[in-house]
């Protein structure tokens, strides 16, 4: 007798089963968002602990109302002008003698702060405030912040402070990881992020 | 001669669909690799608010998840409608913050909890009360990096 060939299983149908596997994988996928703005609490402080006392003029206060309005420094602002009022205040500059600043490139006006070391950005909420507009104070503080380390940057070391964030994260940095840690801790403490958050309040 | 005769030219031959398994095969294996799988269920709306000031956040395993917001109109009925903590897959109550954070880091190698970050995903209709009593507790148990979550965009559309 003569040997009968295996027979050949039909491949047809392998599409299909593909397929099913796909759709079901397209259908279970979400793509998450895991980014966002990145801040930092602060400690507990212990009930007797007496606050610092700081000008006046170095503290700038942002509150949100539980309508949702925004008052700088007790005056009504749009959302838009906000980045352009932080970066004011905290480029001023205006302090003299040991707390002179030598990089700040503001009007040194007398109502704003004397060094962004040592100047507070002040955010107030009410329990009622809405989330999505705090997230908007927020992200136009920290733009603020960004736009003047960005500068610093751009001037000491010839690329953004973003750029050189990015390099950081980025394993094939040509240049050496050690010394722009530590040009980034300069540039950050050119401009601390003074932002301190009140208690809601009732 | 007819041996040697031409084939009838007259209809087009059949498309040959027999690399189709690998073409849809290439597509499955895109998506088995990117996709990233749900950890929590959500039982709340969240639509997360705007920002363009953001970081990312690169190390999964060290993201601790709460969500906040209004309940989903499913669990409305037994939740009510007012916003309301997420903890892994149930409804959490504010002073349950604490025991969940210490039980993640427990979970964690000894040497990454100063790396633990906390992501709040939080819905934008939801008010800053709860917002600032999260942020309470987590204060309470030195859980002090956190990152409000994001969708990317211009802040000027919240």
């Amino acid at each position: 007798m003569a040997r009968r060939s295996a027979p050949e299983v039909n491949a047809g149908s392998m599409a299909d089963i593909a397929f099913l596997l796909l759709i079901f994988f397209l259908v279970t996928t979400t793509i998450e968002t895991d980014s966002g703005i990145s801040r930092k609490l602060p400690a507990l402080e212990k009930e007797n602990k007496v606050p610092p006392v700081i000008r006046e003029r170095n503290i700038f206060v942002v509150e949100l109302n539980k309508n949702n309005e925004l008052l700088v420094e007790e005056a009504p602002m749009e959302l838009k002008d906000l980045r352009e009022a932080a970066i004011k205040f905290l480029d001023n500059g205006g302090g003299t003698g040991k707390d002179a600043c030598n990089y700040c490139q503001g009007d040194k006006d007398a109502s704003l702060s004397d060094n962004p070391n040592i100047a507070v950005i002040s955010l107030r909420n009410n329990r009622e405030t809405n989330y999505a507009s705090y997230i908007a104070v927020q992200n136009e503080l920290v733009a603020a912040y960004t736009a003047l380390r960005n500068r610093e940057a751009l001037r000491d070391y010839g690329k953004s402070f973003e750029q050189m964030k990015e390099d950081l994260r980025d394993p094939n940095y040509p240049g050496d990881e050690e010394s722009l840690r530590e040009d980034i801790k300069k540039i950050q403490f050119k401009f601390p992020e003074k932002l301190s958050e009140a208690e809601p309040k009732k | 001669m007819s041996k040697f005769n031409k084939k009838k030219s007259g209809e087009l031959p059949a498309i040959s669909t027999a690399s189709l398994p690998d073409i849809v095969f290439m597509l499955l294996f895109f998506f088995m690799v990117a996709t990233v799988m749900r950890q929590n269920t959500l039982m709340i709306e969240n639509k997360l608010p705007i920002a363009d000031q953001i970081e990312k956040l690169d190390k999964k395993d060290l993201v601790m998840y709460i969500y906040a917001g209004k309940p989903s109109s499913r669990y409305r009925a037994s939740a009510g409608d007012q916003p309301r903590i997420q903890l892994n897959d149930k409804f959490a109550d504010v002073s349950e913050i604490k025991a969940f954070i210490l039980a993640e880091r427990a979970s964690k190698r000894e040497e990454l909890i100063p790396f633990l970050t906390t992501a709040l995903k939080v819905d934008g209709d939801t008010n800053m009360g709860l917002v600032g009593d999260i942020k309470k507790e987590l204060r309470e148990v030195q859980a002090l990096k956190i990152n409000y979550t994001t969708r990317t965009g211009s802040a000027m559309d919240n």
